[in-house]
């Protein structure tokens, strides 16, 4: 599996990373090195293995269902690059 | 009572018992040494008033004779630690100038059990990286040289402040965290101990995500003992992470007793790698025998799939990180681009995350995006998690087997150069955590323990593996290791 530009241009956006046109041949060369690499992976027989999903076997804890914390509002919105009237700030996203 | 800041944790700890300092004396020595190490470049952001604060407070608490372990002892924090109103980047500019409103469970527990926060400590962005290269803060630098050349060394990474900072005797311990021996290599690096816990031991809230099925917190000391106390206040289960182990946390120090007797040490075959330097073998083989003059039986295992561990490790920390690294938006915090006229929402995660992460982190998130994206989580994503199964059995086998603990080698060399592998290929540097990265896949306790020096007058370190929850046998091997090895050197101040 080789990565060709626009393949790398896909990726770039799919991981809303702004690169630059003159950028995507390096940034291709240098997927394609790790993908080399992560290629011996198919050398393994890996027929009815299960995927790990937990590295220790430990059912999650549940709780009851309710509010434990909140009404910080200042806290939320003290490090936002722009929060204005209690919000979050963004540009224009509905026309 | 100059050298205060050369102390142990357990030296400095019973000498504030009985009296023979202050914790303020303490904490001002390390301060001045701290003031004194800008050529290190260990500590990034420092917090003087803090630390007073903290070390007056803890100097009160054992005047009332109620001092917990860590009860006035001054330590160092990753950057990649929630410190609240203290300063929080992950070594990334996309975090610049965070302050987080909130504490992380390490530091909380840290905090209560009377430790003195100096500063925090340079690290790899995000903890992505082998040399602390990738930092936004620049390179944090080894106090370690090869003999009188004044080549600028690696401390290692990602934790390389905390290594170097230790090293240094610029705090008596530092927080580090391992995704995939973030904490080991570095320590090898500088000739310090740092043990990754079991995955789920230690909480994860509050430090900034990279790969959280890998992510684990651990200390960075000078001996083993000191890692046994710092441990132990690290430890314990968190609501807040739901990975979290709800298990009782032993007194792990009390644990060190010197007896390994009987004690089944595994030698994997498959580490012995094609052009393994002569010393570094050596100090395996050194090491392997004083576990067995100590009175352990040593036998060579297999683990089989160690090969494919490093390939496995670049498919999933890659594809968790992408995920996770999805939250940095310009948005909620950090760093946000300047937008020219008419720029959208996407414009503006797209150039804030182009500005605000470096070249390896976009590389990271761009490989985990690939390798999740449709039509490849199959063939990559899936099939890792597969091999990591298969890594994790490895392991649970040799245990079965009635293995109590692994001897390796914890790097393929000694400390490189700065800068040394700037023209390789990536790989290149991922290669430095071959021996490491397992432990991470498989989720076991790893430590690491200086016990050498190369021909260049450098530290060379040995890891243990342990069974899963048995930090406290595995410290006590590492223990006698440390004991039998008698490393006591110091890098020669130049800085």
């Amino acid at each position: 599996m080789s990565i060709d530009i626009d393949t790398a241009r896909r990726v770039a956006k799919l991981a809303r990373i702004r690169v630059e046109e003159d950028a995507l041949p390096a940034l291709a060369e240098e997927f394609n090195a790790v993908l080399g690499f992560i290629e011996q992976l198919s050398e393994v027989d890996v027929e009815g293995v299960e995927p790990m999903t937990s590295v220790t076997p430990q059912r999650l804890k549940r709780r009851v269902d309710e509010v434990t914390d909140g009404n910080m509002q200042a806290s939320i919105l003290k490090n936002a690059p722009d929060a204005r009237e209690g919000f979050f700030a963004v540009p224009k996203v509905v026309e | 009572m100059s050298d205060l800041n050369k102390l142990t944790l357990s030296e400095a700890r019973d000498g504030l018992r009985k009296g023979d300092f202050t914790s303020v004396e303490v904490t001002e020595t390390c301060l001045s040494a701290i003031a004194a190490s800008g050529a290190l470049n260990a500590f990034v952001h420092n917090t003087p008033e803090i630390a007073m604060e903290q070390a007056k407070a803890a100097d009160a608490r054992i005047a009332s004779g109620e001092a917990p372990a860590m009860c006035g002892l001054p330590i160092g924090i990753k950057d990649l630690f929630a410190t609240k109103g203290v300063d929080t980047q992950a070594g990334s500019r996309i975090l610049e100038g965070f302050k987080p409103e909130y504490e992380s469970t390490i530091t909380t527990k840290l905090f209560d059990a009377g430790a003195v926060m100096l500063g925090k400590l340079n690290m790899d962005e995000f903890a992505m990286g082998s040399s602390n290269e990738t930092s936004v803060y620049g390179n944090a630098v080894n106090p370690w040289r090869r003999g009188n050349e004044d080549t600028q060394l690696t401390p290692g990474g990602s934790s390389g402040g905390s290594a170097a900072a230790v090293a240094a005797d610029l705090c008596l311990a530092a927080t580090g965290t391992d995704t995939g021996g973030s904490i080991r290599q570095p320590a090898a690096f500088t000739g310090i101990v740092g043990i990754k816990p079991t995955y789920g031991r230690c909480s994860r809230w509050g430090v900034v995500a990279f790969a959280s099925s890998l992510d684990q917190a651990g200390p960075m000391t000078k001996t083993t003992r000191d890692a046994a106390i710092m441990l132990e206040a690290m430890c314990g289960h968190d609501a807040k992470d739901s990975t979290s182990a709800d298990l009782a946390v032993p007194n792990f120090e009390a644990m060190l007793t010197g007896d390994i007797k009987g004690k089944k040490i595994g030698i994997p075959k498959e580490y012995r790698m094609e052009g393994m330097p002569e010393e570094i073998s050596k100090l395996w083989d050194d090491g392997a025998d004083m576990l067995r003059a100590a009175g352990a039986e040593v036998v060579e295992i297999s683990l089989p799939h160690t090969k494919y561990a490093l390939p496995a490790y670049y498919v999933i920390a890659p594809a968790e990180a992408s995920s996770n690294l999805a939250r940095y938006d310009g948005v909620r915090y950090g760093h946000r681009a300047k937008l020219a006229a008419g720029d959208g929402i996407d414009d503006m995660y797209e150039k804030t995350r182009a500005e605000g992460f470096g070249h390896e982190v976009q590389r990271r998130v761009m490989v985990g995006t690939y390798v999740l994206s449709a039509g490849f989580y199959d063939a990559y994503y899936n099939r890792a998690r597969k091999v990591r199964t298969l890594i994790k059995k490895d392991f649970e086998d040799v245990f079965a087997a009635g293995i109590d603990a692994i001897l390796t080698p914890a790097t393929p060399s000694a400390a490189f150069g700065l800068g040394e592998m700037s023209d390789s290929d990536p790989i290149q540097m991922y290669l430095n955590d071959v021996f490491t990265v397992t432990v991470n896949l498989a989720g076991l306790p790893g430590v690491s323990v200086p016990a050498g020096l190369s021909a260049k007058g450098l530290p060379l370190g040995l890891q243990l593996i342990g069974r899963p929850w048995e930090e406290g046998d595995l410290l006590n091997i590492a223990h006698s290791l440390e004991t039998a090895a008698g490393f006591v050197s110091k890098p020669e101040k130049w800085w």
